[in-house]
């Protein structure tokens, strides 16, 4: 089973599931797909006898601040264990409405991760069951790995930025 | 022939007596007989242990047994990184422990957030608690840490039994929101 072959599979199954198909640099078969069809694509992935791809290894986000329209990005992981082949699914969101449906009904394990991604990125998660911050304090107002919020904490005091390689605002054009 | 355990405090003696204030004889008892509260959360704990083992022998200066619970410990010793997400636990057990009671922050994360300068970890537990005795390093090795635990000694042997009960104090503690 090669990269035609998954993409040919998925499109016999529905005509324009596939957005866009890539190797990535580490050589992954990528996959672009509409955040509203994301869930009926990976439960196909996952049922289907041949793709197989059973095993969801990893769920998280990504902020592209220079793509308007889609800054934020779902990414999933896939593992058929028989024939050992990986694949990625991108699924991409516009930041003023992040919102995208949860595959905790696919896979229990999905839980944490997309809570982690919501506590991160504020991705929200539609039908999670219990969608909260988990690793941060409850009370943190940012979503502290996107782009336009500091990651420096604003209550230092003794820490001089030159002596962190900082002169100012350098890298945060997107403020 | 005798054997000195610790200094003798200043005071009058002559031949079979010996006088000195009740406050310095308390330091004198409280100071050689702390018992401390680890909270280790990441290498400067690893340094503790080398300070609490038999190479560097915490236990020469009257510290053999550390106090799991806040509640019979007199000396907090925070070792690490705290995260924010710590803080109201740190908070918690320092609020559980008897007065009077002591706070040295170990190493550079402790006292100041250290190379950690994110979102995430409290820049220095002082922003949370009172701290007596900043130890730098990071790590700092265990003879800083113990000559952290010596300062500590010292504020201990000389602190004024009514110390606690005076407006300073109680002003420290507001400050805090501890009172």
């Amino acid at each position: 089973m090669n990269s035609e072959n998954i993409i040919s599979r998925i499109e016999e199954y529905c005509p324009g599931l596939v957005q866009r198909s890539y190797h990535a640099y580490d050589g992954m078969l990528t996959i672009e797909t509409a955040p509203q069809r994301a869930w009926e694509l990976l439960k196909f992935l996952r049922d289907d006898e041949v793709l197989h791809f059973h095993f969801l290894t990893t769920l998280c986000g990504v902020h592209y601040p220079e793509e308007k329209g889609r800054e934020l990005c779902v990414v999933y992981q896939l593992h058929n264990w028989p024939k050992n082949i990986r694949l990625r699914l991108k699924a991409y969101l516009p930041k003023e409405h992040p919102h995208i449906a949860t595959v905790t009904d696919l896979w229990a394990a999905a839980n944490w991760m997309e809570r982690e991604t919501y506590d991160f990125f504020g991705i929200v998660f539609d039908g999670h069951p219990d969608l909260r911050r988990i690793l941060n304090v409850e009370d943190l107002d940012v979503f502290p790995m996107r782009k336009e919020y500091r990651l420096e904490d604003g209550t230092r005091t003794d820490k001089d930025d030159r002596f962190f390689g900082r002169t100012g605002n350098e890298g945060r054009k997107f403020d | 022939m005798s054997h000195t355990i610790a200094d003798m405090p200043e005071g009058f003696g002559g031949e079979g007596f010996f006088a000195t204030s009740l406050s310095k004889a308390i330091g004198l008892a409280r100071a050689n007989s702390l018992w401390p509260l680890p909270f280790a959360t990441s290498c400067c704990g690893i340094e503790f242990m080398a300070t609490m083992g038999s190479n560097y022998d915490l236990a020469r200066f009257g510290m053999e047994r550390m106090s799991f619970s806040p509640r019979q410990a007199d000396l907090l010793m925070v070792m690490g990184t705290i995260a924010k997400k710590m803080a109201p636990v740190l908070r918690q057990v320092y609020a559980q422990m008897a007065e009077p009671k002591w706070v040295i922050a170990v190493g550079a994360c402790a006292s100041s957030g250290g190379i950690f300068d994110t979102y995430s970890v409290l820049q220095g537990i002082d922003k949370v608690i009172p701290v007596d005795v900043y130890v730098p390093g990071c790590p700092p090795r265990p003879e800083q840490i113990i000559d952290g635990i010596l300062k500590i000694q010292e504020l201990v042997k000389h602190e004024p039994l009514r110390r606690r009960y005076s407006p300073e104090y109680q002003h420290l503690l507001e400050k805090y929101q501890l009172a």
